[in-house]
């Protein structure tokens, strides 16, 4: 009973925030940053910052994570971090030498009124930039927003400082999208290639961190999307953005300064947001629609039939991100399952419009709840006053599952004591379908293990 | 090789350079530092505190990265597991964040009636300025039980700042609790976290001698033990470099002597054992006691490691953890498994660390301070390392460069103190350095 701590009513909170479903913006803008060819993120703030967040990236994807920290101190809280941060540059460039150096700011350095576009500007004429390399910035105060605000921030920040409109077009589709696992961008990136559609895909963690073992370590790993590529974004013809809370940003920056025209779509999991996207590169690229989509889709579509009768009408509660957690909360209801209690830690007022829409729509009385107090301790709460089928969230959530022994499926970020979320895929028809292998192997699990003898059957 | 110019002197090769290695020095601007800060410092002592609220004031992040990511095992209460924070926001950055902390504290503490609270402040609570000192001694004259500031910042130093800061907290519960019944054999057991249960391994060597342990900070902690821990007769220092402030605080104050041990390796934790032992010398069937559990202990341990030194006999470890204590123990550990180090580094060794860790290695040992991963996997390729020890940090960097590799940080879940700890080091190391996985490395396709 790890979590006794928990009351059984719902206890009205000012201020304070148990167990949360967020994080603090910086690690976001690290992780962007990383999905960047040969770029070293950079964390302006205390050493503390840029441990924790290197360490909870490396635990999530079990891989090494570089960045450099500008090492406040008590002098630098003082007077400004001004000088950390140009001897920083200086010395990144001298001895790691990556391609672009993507600095985000901390409470810290926020506070103390640090401008990091100014001192990096500062950094370029004082030569401290070599040629043809490039450094921008994201601010990220922990005091706003949340880990993926601080990711759209630095997405924000590729745009406004390397996409150029050039007035040629390079016939391509930009794709954003969010705050994904690696595996999942491979899965964007694949499913356009099928469809013909040349894209460019920005961030990019494929081959970043899910990076193969050849037996030295790479301080920048082959994957990534290029500064070439970040450039030419401005001379593509459409953007397709995933999610509003982690792409719209950089979407909207990229047609304000470039001219090039956007969509904001949900992030493909499950069957009606991967046809969405699916049907917009279609008609954006000007392509068919390849067949073999057709029978994934309907492979899918056939398993869930199948085994309609061990998912309808089973409550779920799930907490982790808004633009993973609205079109899951669709694939749920479209699976006939009840998703009753949805909760997100990342303010914004579009998630509980969206959630509620659906909610309407299939007809569910559910609740949501997201921004200030949204954490697991309210979650719980919910789960105490009326139960749940299945528990959907990262790693956190394996205490409310023991503590009210339900079936856990680990999704989102973070997800620290399971391997295979940065391997196998959950968007499009495919991974759809691993979504539906996972929860019904729970939900047969638990019959199994709970049957009495007599009802433990071979064919179930 | 390139490296920062200034950190030229934080690296030398034993038998070749000749001069002190330059050591407690911030880390240069832009580095690829391991290091941590004093908020991690503070709260990595504080957090086993088993039956204490704690409390992080600032905004989310520091809560979350602390949130029950160590393996420090309660026997009972569990509310050291839960993450509490104050979660600010953009508005008490400009107003200020008292009241939100006060009415936090109140709530916390009506739900959960804890023995004590620790309120850490992060580094924006130094810059903005909160009184957290005066809300602190409101709500403890309020709730009748201590409410210890813990003052964290980030900024305020390194990660040593941070146990300092952790110890004066300690030092503040110390000194209230009632200490009639303490047996004049009895000890505190200081810098023992309990990762995988280590410390309920210790202590129960100590009972075997007939010993009594008061308190152990603070592993498996409980606010009343700590309260009673002055009416020990000796404190016994593990992980010197947190707690060694502390049980200078305490000697100073109620004239409690103490020793530095390590329980990691074979002759250490004898010696752990004996250390006590001879502080009682008035009690000589302790003596004996200690005599017989080295002996029984050892006769069971030894004709287990041969089997592992016939394969491991001339391979070669690389360390870098966070205090230097514990690479001492590490290379003596190793030495048993007939490996040899060929890096040893630290994040906070002070310089007479850095001469006994000479001392300890071979010629040609390459000795680092505050170290980064270019570096580290440099000198892992020179010196054709087949094994890395370190944490989550050096991990995935070890692997990727094909060694084996060993946790001895926060994250091991397998209990490596004491001489049940070496056996099982012992297979750690075996098992991951002879993994067959290392022969399919090399590219066939």
């Amino acid at each position: 009973m790890l979590l006794r701590h928990t009351t059984a009513d719902v206890v009205e909170r000012e201020g304070l925030t148990i167990n949360p479903v967020k994080t603090c913006q910086p690690v976001g803008a690290m992780y962007a940053a990383l999905g960047i060819h040969g770029c070293l993120p950079h964390s302006h703030g205390s050493q503390g910052c840029c441990a924790y967040h290197r360490s909870a990236l490396t635990r999530h994807y079990k891989e090494p994570v570089m960045a450099g920290t500008s090492s406040f101190t008590e002098g630098a809280s003082v007077f400004g971090g001004q000088a950390n941060l140009l001897q920083a540059v200086n010395n990144i460039f001298t001895i790691y030498d990556p391609e672009i150096i993507a600095v985000h700011s901390t409470c810290l350095s926020e506070t103390i009124g640090d401008d990091l576009n100014q001192i990096l500007i500062k950094a370029q004429e004082d030569g401290k930039v070599p040629e043809g390399k490039s450094v921008i910035s994201a601010p990220t105060p922990s005091y706003v927003g949340s880990h993926i605000t601080g990711f759209s921030a630095m997405v924000e920040a590729m745009v406004k400082y390397l996409s150029i409109n050039s007035g040629k077009s390079n016939g391509k589709v930009n794709l954003i999208p969010g705050w994904v696992e690696p595996c999942d961008m491979r899965q964007i990136k694949s499913i356009a290639k099928r469809m013909g559609v040349e894209n460019i895909l920005f961030p990019d963690t494929s081959d970043v961190l899910d990076a193969p073992l050849i037996g030295k370590h790479q301080m920048y790993p082959d994957g990534g999307v290029t500064k070439e590529e970040l450039v030419s974004a401005g001379d593509s013809i459409f953007t397709i953005a995933m999610g509003s809370f982690a792409s719209e940003q950089a979407a909207k920056l990229l047609n304000k300064k470039c001219n090039v025209d956007y969509e904001v779509l949900d992030i493909p999991v499950g069957i009606k947001a991967t046809d969405r996207f699916i049907m917009k590169l279609s008609q954006t690229a000007g392509v068919e629609v390849p067949s073999d989509f057709k029978s994934e889709r309907g492979r899918l579509v056939d398993v869930i039939t199948d085994q309609e009768q061990y998912l309808h009408g089973k409550r779920v509660a799930i907490f982790g991100d808004p633009d993973q957690l609205i079109p899951l909360t669709e694939f749920l209801l479209d699976l006939n399952m009840e998703p009753v209690y949805v909760v997100s830690g990342t303010p914004g007022k579009y998630f509980e419009k969206r959630i509620k829409e659906l909610f309407e729509q299939y007809g569910i009385d559910g609740k949501v709840k997201n921004g200030p107090q949204a954490d697991m301790f309210l979650l719980h709460q919910w789960i105490k006053e009326q139960g749940v089928d299945l528990l959907i969230g990262n790693t956190y959530g394996k205490y409310i599952a023991r503590d009210e022994d339900l079936p856990f499926l680990r999704y989102g970020f973070p997800i620290y004591d399971r391997v295979g979320h940065s391997y196998f895929t959950t968007l499009g028809y495919e991974g759809g379908l691993r979504i539906v292998e996972k929860i019904l192997g729970l939900f047969h699990d638990r019959q199994d293990r709970d049957a009495p003898e007599e009802r433990f059957e071979l064919v179930m | 090789m390139d490296y920062i110019a200034a950190r030229q002197g934080q690296i030398l090769v034993k038998g070749k350079d000749n001069f002190n290695i330059s050591c407690e020095k911030k880390s240069e601007a832009g580095s690829v530092s391991q290091r941590a800060c004093v908020f991690c410092g503070s709260r990595v002592v504080l957090y086993p505190v088993a039956d204490a609220l704690h409390l992080v004031h600032g905004p989310i992040g520091c809560a979350v990265y602390t949130w029950d990511i160590r393996g420090a095992l309660s026997s009972g209460p569990e509310l050291h597991r839960n993450s509490f924070s104050t979660d600010l926001r953009e508005k008490q950055v400009i107003y200020g964040g008292e009241k939100k902390l006060y009415e936090s504290l109140i709530e916390l503490i009506d739900r959960h009636e804890p023995k004590a609270a620790f309120v850490y402040s992060t580094c924006i609570i130094g810059i903005i300025g909160d009184d957290v000192n005066a809300v602190c001694k409101k709500v403890s004259q309020e709730k009748g039980i201590p409410v210890l500031p813990v003052h964290s910042e980030g900024f305020k130093g390194t990660k040593k700042d941070g146990y300092k800061a952790a110890c004066e907290a300690l030092f503040s519960l110390i000194g209230h609790g009632n200490i009639d019944n303490v047996s004049p054999v009895s000890i505190n057991i200081l810098g023992e976290f309990n990762l995988a249960g280590e410390a309920w391994m210790i202590q129960e060597y100590y009972k075997r001698m007939g010993v009594e342990v008061v308190a152990v900070m603070t592993g498996d902690g409980r606010v009343e033990r700590i309260a009673r821990s002055h009416g020990a007769v000796l404190n016994v220092v593990q992980c010197s470099g947190s707690m060694t402030y502390l049980a200078e605080l305490m000697k100073e104050k109620y004239g409690i002597p103490y020793i530095r041990v390590s329980y990691f390796g074979i002759e250490d934790m004898a010696e752990a054992l004996y250390d006590v032992a001879e502080h009682f010398s008035d009690y000589p069937e302790i003596r004996q006691k200690t005599e017989e559990l080295v002996a029984d202990e050892l006769s069971e341990l030894l004709p287990q490691l041969t089997a592992f030194r016939n394969d491991l006999e001339g391979k070669k470890a690389a360390i870098y953890v966070g205090g230097a204590f514990k690479a001492f123990s590490l290379i003596k550990a190793l030495k048993h498994l007939g490996m040899t180090v060929v890096i040893a580094g630290s994040q906070t060794g002070n310089k007479k660390d850095y001469e006994m860790l000479q001392d300890l290695c071979e010629p040609g040992t390459i000795i680092v301070d505050d170290s980064n991963p270019l570096e580290l996997s440099k000198f892992v390729k020179e010196t054709g390392a087949d094994l890395f020890i370190g944490g989550v940090k050096e991990r995935p960097i070890a692997m990727k460069m094909g060694l084996g590799f060993v946790d001895h940080n926060h994250e091991r879940k397998i209990a490596l103190a004491g001489f049940k700890g070496m056996y099982n080091f012992a297979v750690e190391v075996h098992a991951s350095v002879m993994s067959p996985i290392w022969n399919l490395r090399k590219e066939v396709l």
